[in-house]
């Protein structure tokens, strides 16, 4: 094994200064507008008007994060994401993890044809069925709150089939036997084998299901108002005025987006390692 | 497996029979028999309700002429078919869709290949590399748009300046068709690439090595073993991003409202004040949620459906084909 890996080294060895040139120029590409919205959030207005833009940042950024407070309802933005995204956050991992037991190690009659319609429904795209939900949402009055945003996004075909995947590899079927053996019922079973098994999965869906909550966009636009916003709906807001104002707008999409890149650099490994795993295997 | 602290929570019940093993009591039974339907009820319970009644309730709706305004629903059979393909604005989104489809999904893979590719092989730094490629993709879409509209701005936009520099003129990006629609897939590229990319790589990693090593022996570059070893080997995971982008596109939406709404709050529904990058979308947003033509806009939803069905299979058929081109 060190062998052939000394070996692939050396091979490589030639080519390397160009391939890490160009990743870098790549890794550049795909971090330059985010600094760099950074920058101009730092500045004032007119300092964006110079004929060399400002490149690096300035003494500003406070001051247009208390503009944006000012602006728009961002404090109350930023509680209803936490509250939308960490509410299905919590769902999507309990209820993907309970399904993906089943399907991957228990056996019931229609269980394929279930798995199958879930992940079918995976490749329709969502608008397809976003006006009768819009309408239903006005049926059950909930326009305007937030119930809208969570109830349709707690549970996901996405997040079943991910754990179904998971399970079905990593959990073996001997363990589950063993509990029955025991005496232990199924329910037992999904608390002492089937989750402490899951975890690692779980906590992946769940960072991968945060992530998407807030960020999602077009759906609480549609049945949100403008005076109780998610975040990304502040920030539209923000950004769409008739003035085109970029250092409230990039300091409102800082605010928004630089927690989401902290965490990320802290659990990236993880987030990345759960997408790949995912890909292989879908 | 350790038992987890949260064991004492329920099943209380379960533990105390232990003795006599062979015991398919009346419980037991049940218990095996009936209680998957149990755990995966909460998941079906919200997924018909929310998931798939509206997918197939849509259908039902676009048989009305349905306004969110007035009282009355009147059935008007495949009317709003008809009027939709009549509708010139329709297609117009129709070839938006298309092009700023092709325009972000074609280069945004072949750079995702080539940039797995790269990451393929013994790299120092391998994870700050992976973290910052899949960067872009955890920034929201409103905020791709926002900071984009700033780097492509008329007046004070970092492009126009560079371009200038360079003793090119200014660009008003949002004005032409073609300008707006290359705007716009460059910030769909900037947030995809490196996830394809990733997903490329953990499909290339799968790849057994001797094949390499086997092509390595008998002098292939590396370019050679990308395309005769590793999109091959690979082919499976090529047409999964394939449908998938196919299907991304034909959804485009948040970048166009959000960047018309940069021109004038007004143009956010109609992509531009030409409609110069209205996508499909964006088009039933504005009879859904703009004029209240729920009929109208389902039936729209339902063409789109089609259109994206029939685009997968096309996609899908040249991407299978490419097979014979690629093994020879």
């Amino acid at each position: 094994m060190t062998t052939v890996t000394a070996n692939v080294r050396r091979r490589f060895a030639a080519a390397r200064p160009l391939t890490y040139l160009t990743l870098l120029a790549v890794a550049f590409f795909s971090a330059f507008p985010i600094y760099y919205s950074v920058v101009v959030a730092s500045h004032d207005n007119s300092a964006l008007a110079q004929v060399p833009p400002p490149l690096l940042p300035g003494g500003n950024f406070f001051a247009n994060v208390s503009r944006v407070f000012d602006t728009a309802p961002f404090q109350l933005a930023l509680l209803n994401s936490v509250l939308v995204a960490g509410s299905i956050t919590i769902s999507v991992m309990l209820f993907s993890t309970l399904a993906g037991f089943a399907f991957a190690k228990l056996r019931f009659r229609g269980r394929n044809a279930l798995l199958v319609l879930t992940v079918a429904t995976m490749m329709v795209p969502t608008q397809l069925g976003i006006i009768p939900l819009y309408m239903l949402m006005i049926k059950l009055e909930w326009t305007g709150t937030m119930y809208a945003v969570i109830v349709p996004s707690l549970v996901n075909a996405f997040g079943v089939f991910f754990m179904t995947q998971y399970l079905s590899r990593a959990l073996p079927t001997e363990l589950i036997e063993a509990g029955r053996v025991d005496g232990a019922s199924t329910w037992a079973i999904f608390w002492r084998v089937v989750l402490p098994i899951a975890r690692p999965a779980a906590a992946v869906l769940g960072m991968l299901t945060f992530m998407t909550a807030w960020n999602d966009y077009f759906w609480p636009l549609v049945v949100l108002t403008p005076e109780n916003p998610t975040v990304q709906v502040a920030l539209s807001q923000l950004a769409s005025g008739y003035v085109q104002d970029f250092t409230l707008g990039l300091a409102g999409t800082a605010i928004a987006t630089l927690p989401l890149v902290a965490v990320f650099a802290l659990l990236g490994r993880h987030i990345i390692g759960g997408i790949m795993q995912g890909a292989v295997k879908g | 497996m350790s038992a987890p602290p949260q064991a004492e929570a329920r099943p209380k019940a379960a533990a105390p029979p232990r003795p006599s093993p062979p015991r398919p009591s009346l419980r037991h039974r049940f218990d095996v028999k009936y209680s998957p339907y149990f755990y995966i009820s909460p998941f079906f319970l919200l997924f018909f309700a929310f998931g798939l009644f509206p997918l197939a309730y849509t259908a039902w709706v676009s048989l009305y002429d349905w306004n969110l305004l007035s009282a009355e629903q009147t059935f008007v059979g495949l009317d709003n078919f008809a009027t939709l393909l009549g509708d010139e604005y329709f297609w117009n989104a129709a070839f938006n869709t298309l092009s700023i489809g092709v325009l972000s999904a074609v280069p945004q893979l072949l750079f995702a290949l080539w940039l797995a590719h790269l990451l393929n092989r013994p790299l120092r730094a391998q994870t700050v590399f992976r973290v910052t490629l899949l960067l872009p993709n955890i920034t929201s879409v409103v905020a791709v748009v926002v900071i984009f509209s700033q780097l492509f701005g008329r007046e004070f936009g970092l492009i126009n300046t560079v371009l200038e520099a360079f003793g090119l003129g200014r660009i008003d990006w949002q004005a032409g068709t073609a300008t707006s629609h290359a705007a716009i897939a460059t910030m769909i590229m900037w947030r995809w690439t490196g996830y394809n990319a990733l997903i490329y790589l953990a499909a290339m990693q799968a790849v057994p090595r001797d094949l390499y090593e086997a092509a390595r022996i008998d002098g292939a570059s590396t370019f050679r073993q990308l395309r005769s070893i590793t999109i091959p080997m690979i082919r499976p995971t090529i047409i999964f991003t394939v449908i998938v982008s196919t299907i991304g596109s034909m959804q485009i939406i948040a970048e166009p409202m959000l960047f018309g709404a940069q021109v004038s709050a007004g143009a956010m529904a109609t992509g531009g004040p030409d409609r110069q990058f209205q996508t499909l979308a964006l088009y039933l947003y504005e009879q859904g949620f703009r004029s209240f033509e729920f009929g109208y806009a389902s039936a729209a939803a339902w063409v789109m459906f089609l259109l994206v069905v029939l685009v997968v299979a096309v996609n899908f058929l040249i991407v299978r084909r490419m097979r014979g081109g690629l093994d020879s």
